[in-house]
């Protein structure tokens, strides 16, 4: 899903932008709707056993990941966003992975343990 | 600038006959520098360049009162016990009839005294004013901006650290004293001093430091961002990346790793406050016994965690201390040898590297945690990749010194005398970087005298090159030469007898955090050139009081030139950059019309040019087009 | 000279400034919560085998606040998609919706949610003493369903004074169902909907507890990344009302005038705040709450 482009200075060209800012509002929606069931799932899911523990946390992180990745992709426009915004997330991520690794290390204490 | 830009921005007002005195009000808030009356223009000024001299007072003030915090200390270390003359008469009438009794210090307040002059140096001293005050005041000038990004923004972060800086202060005066468990606050120690029955929740040493904290933290993560931005978006028309100064480059950097360090000690203070405020436990591990008691705590918590996210930032922050400090430098060492910087792309690349490394070194200051030896592998090894990197700067520096026609002004004094500081802070760093040699060095003076040759005679002395050489830019006049050099040359010989000795200090084993200054420590009798570790204190202590004198002809400098200083052009020393373009000092707004960036930043001698420095804003000819290869790869001969 | 790129885009990055700034603050934000959850898990891993509470939040308040931050997630992507179609009027319905949402959300968390937890009370068992308590705690019945033992026993504190009075020896408890019936294999695992504490009252010896508090940050390792990150989540919430109240105030209306796509802008720079929110509560809500 794209965005919805910047909005023309030419009056003409205003209906067919606004229409195309209608097919996006379609897609917001439905993205709603998707959250709100993905949340329903992931109380219900909380409800089964898997087995350990450590299967239900992985199982409903992995739901949450989706759902953060829709929040982000179609909410936050990051589907179709510039290349600078990426590369500054990029980066992020690696940064916070090295600081959830550093808890790790942290809890990982070769010397206690 | 931008034609469409300023089109949106004020389109004619639909109706503007119903509202023409809101129309005229709105006119006036466009041209707010001509009306604007003296508050919003000096002090909530909106404006880059009144914020960097903000930021600039800011960090100088904070400096000052650092070093006099460390004046005080180092009374107590030269001469333990005795009572300081004069002034320990005075002293406990300002912090409290506990502190200075008769003039001797008690050891909480000599604790207070080490943990605050760390704290304000690194923290309201050199970021102030390495980072925001030359950052502010060069930048956007530098990039051919009319402010930064974000004006309002900007205001916010110095209100935010005048704030934090004024919450720093105020922790002083609290029942107790500011905070004493060191500038790293490590807990248990920090969690539980000043703290439980008897004292004020909030207003003792410990909590305000968390909560000054939290001010400085948001200061400099809107200055960041508001940086970031500002190069991105407002570099003038051709100032391409590769375009762009040196300085440009360090500040970009160091807006990152503040941008992106912080943030993780902003959740380690939050979760410190809430264990002294709300009584949790991040930090303290159950079964905590504190002078012979079990602590009543809910427990559960490491004080590794603390360490961990206290490092990942305290790491990065030593890079945003030095990296301001060598785009100052390169850019005065280009000025003053007449030669473009050598190297200046493997600068860059090194600059990024350092920025990216910075994040991934940082248990290297906690070998003695015994994290393990594979943690420490990993930490030991890319602690010594950086090293490469800095090396590299440092030898592009000294490479750009050969063969240019050196002009020995102050600036390029104290450019100059920054690289073999630099150098010997960087180098003594090595052994600290492997695990074996830190067990034995690990918190001795030794450490001390590494990363103050740093900071000290490193960044502090860029700083000043710097304020020397942007001075004319931001005045239209220059500091006295003379007096400048009066301030360098003992500057620069107290601060190698402050720090020399303290590497020979500390391989005798002298500890950093003595309160006696070794006396009562038998091993400080050995002798190296004749004094013992701790007879060596008193030579310290009097060059750090005799340089705090050699500041004093800096102080009336500074202040007599703004008003009575030699006034000089727009581009006094002859510099090629695109602030130099601007009037001194810029007006609001900074440039009459936008300048376009046709060349790199440092074209200075080129052949075939009447004058010896070709601004960046001066076309190429069609002549030069022919000769420039020989230029743009400038070969060590 | 005029600040450029404040509403148009800079050609080579294709972005306007205000765009860059609120990427770059999220960035730090994902540090800074980045940093507090890592704590959790810290915390969490560190944690000895019972020492982790589970079912202690009201799950449905928590999913149908879930769901008003999601709600109010799609009403700020329609009110800026409004803009962008330069229909004010609806702009301002949808940008009211979002306010409304984002004070529910408070209201719930400050007027129900964290009151109900400090009027809840706990006690931890000293380990030699477990024994004691076995009719509260069913700790055999644990180990053979494989089950991390109970090392608290949770309820209704009927003589508060107890908490800091010392002349008085025990705590007179209103049992929750779990500590009033621990073998019913209907406790094994945390109930969705809300069970109040029964009428069964448990005596516990001062003598015998390690620790004994209402559920506050000092509570637990739990309720202190729980009231941390929710509270810091809360006034992140606070702050993005206050942003929305600012741009559906009548000065919106002005901004709107004087050029649309100024206040879209706006509005999506706040937006993508807003959704950077409802992203963190995301991840707050299976954590705390479900698992």
């Amino acid at each position: 899903m794209n965005n919805p482009p910047d909005i023309s200075q030419d009056p003409s060209e205003h209906e067919e932008y606004a229409h195309n800012v209608q097919k996006h509002v379609r897609g917001y929606l439905t993205v709603g709707a998707l959250l709100l069931a993905f949340t329903a799932i992931t109380v219900a899911l909380s409800y089964v056993d898997f087995g350990t523990r450590k299967a239900n946390i992985a199982i409903a992180m992995l739901v949450a990941t989706l759902k953060a990745g829709l929040v982000a992709a179609i909410f936050m426009h990051l589907a179709a966003e510039k290349r600078l915004i990426y590369r500054v997330l990029i980066f992020t991520g690696f940064f916070v992975l090295g600081l959830f690794w550093l808890t790790f290390l942290a809890w990982y204490n070769p010397i206690v343990r | 600038m931008d034609a469409s830009a300023s089109l949106e921005t004020h389109p004619p007002s639909p109706d503007s006959g119903a509202t023409g005195g809101q129309d005229r009000h709105q006119h006036q808030g466009e041209h707010e520098h001509h009306e604007l009356g003296w508050w919003r223009r000096y002090i909530f000024s909106t404006d880059h360049k009144v914020i960097g001299i903000q930021y600039g007072f800011t960090g100088l003030f904070f400096l000052l009162f650092g070093f006099s915090l460390m004046m005080l200390m180092r009374w107590q270390l030269a001469y333990p016990g005795q009572a300081l003359p004069v002034i320990g008469k005075f002293l406990p009438h300002i912090f409290g009839a506990g502190t200075m009794p008769d003039g001797k210090m008690t050891p909480d307040f000599y604790n207070s005294l080490g943990a605050m002059h760390g704290t304000i140096m690194v923290f309201l001293g050199i970021v102030p004013l390495a980072f925001a005050a030359f950052g502010n005041f060069v930048v956007p000038l530098q990039i051919g901006a009319p402010d930064m990004a974000f004006p309002k923004v900007n205001m916010a972060s110095y209100w935010a650290v005048f704030v934090g800086g004024t919450v720093m202060l105020t922790s002083f005066f609290v029942p107790g004293g500011a905070a004493k468990s060191g500038w790293t606050s490590y807990v248990p120690l920090a969690a539980i001093a000043d703290s439980g029955p008897g004292h004020n929740p909030v207003f003792n040493g410990q909590t305000l430091w968390l909560i000054g904290f939290i001010f400085l933290i948001t200061s400099s993560l809107l200055g960041a961002i508001n940086f970031i931005a500002t190069i991105i978006q407002l570099r003038a028309k051709g100032l391409t990346w590769m375009r762009l100064p040196f300085f440009v480059w360090a500040q970009f950097v160091t807006a990152f790793l503040l941008l992106l360090a912080f943030p993780p000690l902003e959740a380690g203070i939050i979760m410190q406050l809430m264990d002294r405020v709300a009584a949790t436990s991040f930090f303290m591990p159950a079964g905590l016994v504190v002078n012979g008691a079990a602590m009543h705590i809910s427990g559960g918590g490491s004080p590794l965690l603390w360490q961990h996210l206290f490092w990942f930032l305290a790491h990065p922050e030593v890079y945003v201390l030095i990296l301001p400090g060598m785009g100052i430098v390169a850019e005065i060492l280009a000025n003053n040898s007449r030669k473009p910087l050598w190297g200046y792309k493997s600068l860059v690349f090194s600059v990024l590297t350092i920025g990216f490394l910075s994040f991934v070194v940082w248990a290297h200051h906690m070998w003695l945690t015994g994290m393990g030896s594979t943690v420490s592998a990993f930490f030991q090894t890319t602690t010594l990749i950086i090293s490469i990197p800095s090396v590299i700067i440092l030898s592009a520096f000294f490479i750009s010194l050969w063969g240019g026609s050196i002009r020995f002004n102050v600036p390029m004094l104290f450019a100059t005398a920054f690289l073999p500081m630099f150098g010997i802070g960087g180098l003594t760093g090595i052994p600290l970087a492997f695990n074996s040699a830190d067990l034995y060095l690990h918190d001795t003076y030794y450490v001390i005298a590494h990363f103050h040759y740093i900071v000290a005679p490193g960044t502090i002395f860029a700083l000043f090159a710097g304020i020397y050489y942007w001075f004319p830019k931001a005045t239209g006049r220059t500091m006295n030469e003379f007096w400048g050099k009066v301030h360098f040359w003992p500057s620069l010989v107290c601060m190698n007898v402050i720090f020399l000795p303290m590497f020979l200090q500390g391989m005798l084993g002298m500890h950093r955090r003595w309160y006696d200054g070794g006396q009562g420590w038998t091993l400080s009798g050995d002798h190296v050139w004749g004094l013992s570790g701790f007879q060596w204190n008193t030579p310290i202590s009097w060059a750090a009081w005799i340089m705090g004198l050699a500041q004093i002809p800096f102080i009336i400098n500074f202040f007599w030139s703004i008003k009575h200083g030699k006034k000089v052009n727009d581009n006094p020393w002859e510099a090629t950059t695109l602030e130099w373009t601007a009037p001194s000092p810029p007006p609001h707004g900074n440039f009459i019309t936008a300048p376009v960036a046709y060349r790199g930043p440092y074209e200075y001698s080129l052949p075939g040019r009447e004058r010896d420095f070709t601004m960046q804003n001066e076309p190429v000819e069609p002549a030069e087009r022919t000769r420039r290869k020989a230029v743009e790869q400038p070969v060590l001969v | 000279m005029e600040i450029p790129y404040t509403i148009s885009t800079r050609p080579d990055t294709g972005l306007w400034n205000a765009k860059v700034g609120i990427w770059l603050f999220l960035a730090s934000e994902v540090m800074l919560f980045g940093g507090l959850f890592s704590a959790y898990i810290f915390l969490r891993l560190d944690a000895p085998p019972g020492m982790w509470p589970h079912g202690l939040l009201n799950v449905p308040v928590g999913t149908m606040n879930t769901a008003i931050l999601i709600l109010s997630s799609v009403t700020v992507v329609l009110a800026w998609a409004e803009l962008k179609m330069r229909r004010y009027r609806r702009y301002w319905w949808y940008m009211l919706a979002t306010i409304l949402c984002g004070v529910i959300f408070l209201t719930v968390k400050l007027v129900y949610e964290w009151p109900q937890k400090f009027e809840h009370f706990g006690a931890y068992i000293k380990p030699q003493a477990l024994e004691k308590y076995e009719q509260y705690l069913g700790n055999k019945h644990a180990a053979e369903k494989g089950l991390p033992p109970r090392l608290e026993i949770t309820g209704h504190l009927h003589n508060r004074e107890a908490l800091t009075n010392p002349n008085i020896k025990e705590y007179e408890v209103a049992l929750d169902p779990v500590n009033a019936d621990p073998t019913n294999p209907a406790m094994d695992r945390p109930h969705f909907l809300y069970v109040p504490p029964t009428d069964k009252i448990g005596k516990i010896d001062k003598e015998d507890v390690e620790r004994a508090t209402m559920f506050l940050p000092t509570h637990s390792a739990y309720f202190a990344s729980y009231f941390t990150i929710t509270g810091l989540h809360g006034l992140h919430v606070l702050g993005g009302v206050l942003v929305f109240i600012y741009m559906w105030l009548p000065v919106s209306k002005k901004v709107y005038q004087r050029n649309p796509e100024h206040l879209a802008n706006r509005v999506e720079v706040c937006g993508l705040f807003w959704h950077f929110v409802d992203l963190i509560w995301i991840f707050v809500f299976p954590l705390f709450y479900l698992l």
